[in-house]
């Protein structure tokens, strides 16, 4: 899900790191959110609401809205569309308000 | 119809063509720009002062014809992509239309292509004669298409054949 | 506690220009922003701007972006604290400013608000499934880091940024099945909407959607058409086969500190919610409180410029900064921030900008 070629842009890309998504090994770049780097393994899912149990994801895409909270390294209501990606990163899937450990 | 569509109608574009005396002497500009919206860079883009001064920034852009050589400058610099160039007397039974394009792949020179109209319908076959890129243009590439004489007012737009 | 002459919130196309313009005329400036970056949303405008050739017309948003970003933190007399997010002004004058999960204390003279927009969302079925999002969400998605959201999309909204966002998506390489508005008109420029159309989107004024489709996220939408009275026209519905819906229904102005900082405000749907109430220098009822941008209503980026200018001109000639031509200079801003919003498309701003300036 990675675009191979634009007329417009050039990506620059950082370093090519392996991350953590529910124990699954997955491969994104340094410096790009976790959001995008989940995007670009085709994984849109990011939390449960905390109610109803539903699926959501992105939303806003800028730090604003709260949509894609998941927890990260362990730290619950992580902003995943704003979190910079870096080697070895744990993300998981947040379910319910996430618990401070 | 264009602001239920966003495809002009006959009457807007006898508005903004050419006259047919103009088109049977040579490449020519026409703004397809219906809407007095805040924009000026054609004005400032053309060396021949062919396109009018705006009086307000609102105003739509008005060509004069007899002035405008068809150099195609102005295709590159409108925000709109709303300008295009028309060559009646390219050949016999051909003319010439220059598109700006902002998709890739490129085109190649010597492609057929499946000419496309403003509504987005393939109406006949293009042939590729000039791809003008580079950096100067900055993304904002032109096309010229050879077209069948009777679609010069057709085509504005084209599809590469396999290529979605 | 930092001392500073002139606090700007956000490094946007308005904060950006606020900046430069208070420095200019010898202001000491510190300028907020959240981000690890400077130029707001300028920086996924891949598109050429309009407006006249004084406000960049012609160049993309990312130059523009690169240009104002580069001088903002080229500039000695404006500090930038990047990653930093302001948390609240009090009556004391102090703003607290959260960077690297520590507070910082920063008294400024004077205070621009420059904070920008958020996208609306909409009501229907199943809007919360992952794979919808806002038309800007999936601009940032693609633009700034090279990612598809999905294959095929439904674009929800024919203004500007839903038009522009579909012809983005195109140069993408991705797929977009329709664009649907529920006005009957087309909001967006029509040269944008004609760029789409002959790229082969058609655009359906009078169409809203039901409801979108899927189980863990979206896998299709069906929409309705509208009859003259907005209601959904039954039988008319169609289904579509997307992966993605983006949500172009306008950007609401982002005030919590506005409101928090004791501004007056006002609901102005014209500007796209609550808004500040403002002098014609741009400051709030809060006297030292200036605002700029969308924060101040919803409007495209060349008049967030200007007014960022003219905040960031005031701002500093309120603490004693001045120019010999600095009448001229604002004039010339004015000048050219009215002809922007004179014309037809300029008529919602100018209706909603004469409920709250004072």
């Amino acid at each position: 899900m990675r675009i191979k070629e634009h007329p417009i842009l050039n990506f620059e890309k950082g370093r090519k790191v392996k991350f953590y998504y529910n124990g699954q090994e997955l491969e994104g770049y340094e410096g790009e959110t976790i959001a995008a780097a989940l995007h670009a393994n085709g994984i849109r899912g990011m939390r449960e609401s905390i109610r109803m149990h539903r699926p959501r994801g992105l939303f806003c895409n800028i730090g604003n809205c709260s949509s894609c909270l998941m927890i990260v390294n362990g730290k619950p209501n992580t902003r995943v569309c704003v979190e910079k990606l870096k080697e070895g990163m744990v993300v998981e899937t947040q379910r319910g308000k996430g618990e401070l450990k | 119809m264009l602001a239920q569509t966003g495809v002009p109608t006959p009457e807007d574009l006898a508005e903004v063509m050419p006259s047919e005396d103009r088109l049977a002497r040579g490449p020519v500009a026409m703004a397809e720009c219906f809407q007095n919206i805040p924009c000026d860079p054609c004005y400032h883009s053309c060396k021949r002062q062919a396109i009018k001064p705006f009086n307000d920034i609102n105003e739509r852009p008005q060509i004069d014809h007899e002035k405008c050589n068809g150099c195609g400058l102005c295709l590159t610099r409108c925000p709109g992509l709303a300008i295009f160039v028309i060559d009646q007397t390219y050949s016999e039974n051909k003319a010439l239309v220059k598109i700006p394009y902002e998709f890739l792949p490129l085109p190649v020179e010597g492609d057929i292509v499946d000419a496309v109209n403003r509504a987005g319908e393939t109406v006949g076959e293009a042939k590729v004669v000039k791809v003008q890129s580079g950096d100067k243009m900055d993304g904002t590439n032109v096309i010229w298409l050879e077209v069948p004489k009777n679609l010069s007012m057709e085509v504005r737009h084209f599809r590469q054949k396999g290529v979605r | 506690m930092r001392q500073t002459e002139i606090c700007i919130i956000g490094g946007g196309p308005a904060g950006l220009t606020a900046a430069l313009k208070a420095a200019a005329l010898g202001a000491e400036v510190t300028l907020v922003d959240r981000n690890d970056y400077l130029g707001g949303q300028l920086i996924k405008q891949t598109h050429r701007f309009f407006g006249s050739k004084e406000q960049r017309a012609s160049e993309r948003g990312i130059s523009i972006a690169k240009e104002l970003a580069d001088a903002v933190e080229s500039n000695k007399k404006i500090n930038v604290l990047k990653k930093a997010t302001a948390l609240g002004y009090y009556k004391d004058g102090v703003l607290l400013v959260e960077q690297d999960e520590k507070i910082i204390k920063i008294k400024p003279k004077k205070l621009i608000v420059a904070t920008g927009g958020a996208e609306k969302t909409l009501l229907f079925p199943n809007n919360d499934l992952p794979g919808i999002y806002g038309a800007g969400a999936v601009q940032t998605l693609v633009n700034v880091f090279g990612v598809k959201p999905g294959n095929k999309v439904l674009m929800v909204g024919a203004g500007n940024i839903g038009v522009i966002v579909s012809y983005q998506l195109l140069q993408a390489g991705v797929e977009v099945a329709a664009i649907i508005e529920a006005a009957p008109q087309i909001g967006s420029y029509w040269v944008h909407a004609s760029k789409v159309v002959r790229a082969g989107v058609p655009i359906y004024t009078r169409h809203t959607i039901k409801r979108a489709w899927g189980d863990t996220e979206v896998e299709g939408a069906t929409i309705v058409e509208l009859d003259d009275n907005w209601q959904p026209i039954e039988g008319s519905e169609k289904d579509l086969d997307v992966d993605v819906i983006c949500l172009s229904v306008g950007l609401s102005p982002l005030t919590e500190l506005l409101w928090q900082a004791g501004c007056q405000m006002k609901y102005v749907p014209e500007l796209g919610g609550h808004v500040p109430l403002r002098n014609e220098n741009l400051e709030t009822t809060v006297p030292g409180i200036y605002t700029a941008g969308d924060a101040a209503g919803i409007e495209e980026a060349s008049a967030a410029m200007m007014e960022g200018a003219l905040a960031g001109i005031n701002a500093a000639h309120s603490l004693g900064y001045d120019a010999p031509d600095l009448n001229k200079q604002k004039e010339k801003i004015l000048m050219e921030l009215t002809g922007l919003r004179s014309g037809p498309v300029g008529e919602k701003i100018r209706r909603g900008l004469a409920k709250v300036t004072c």
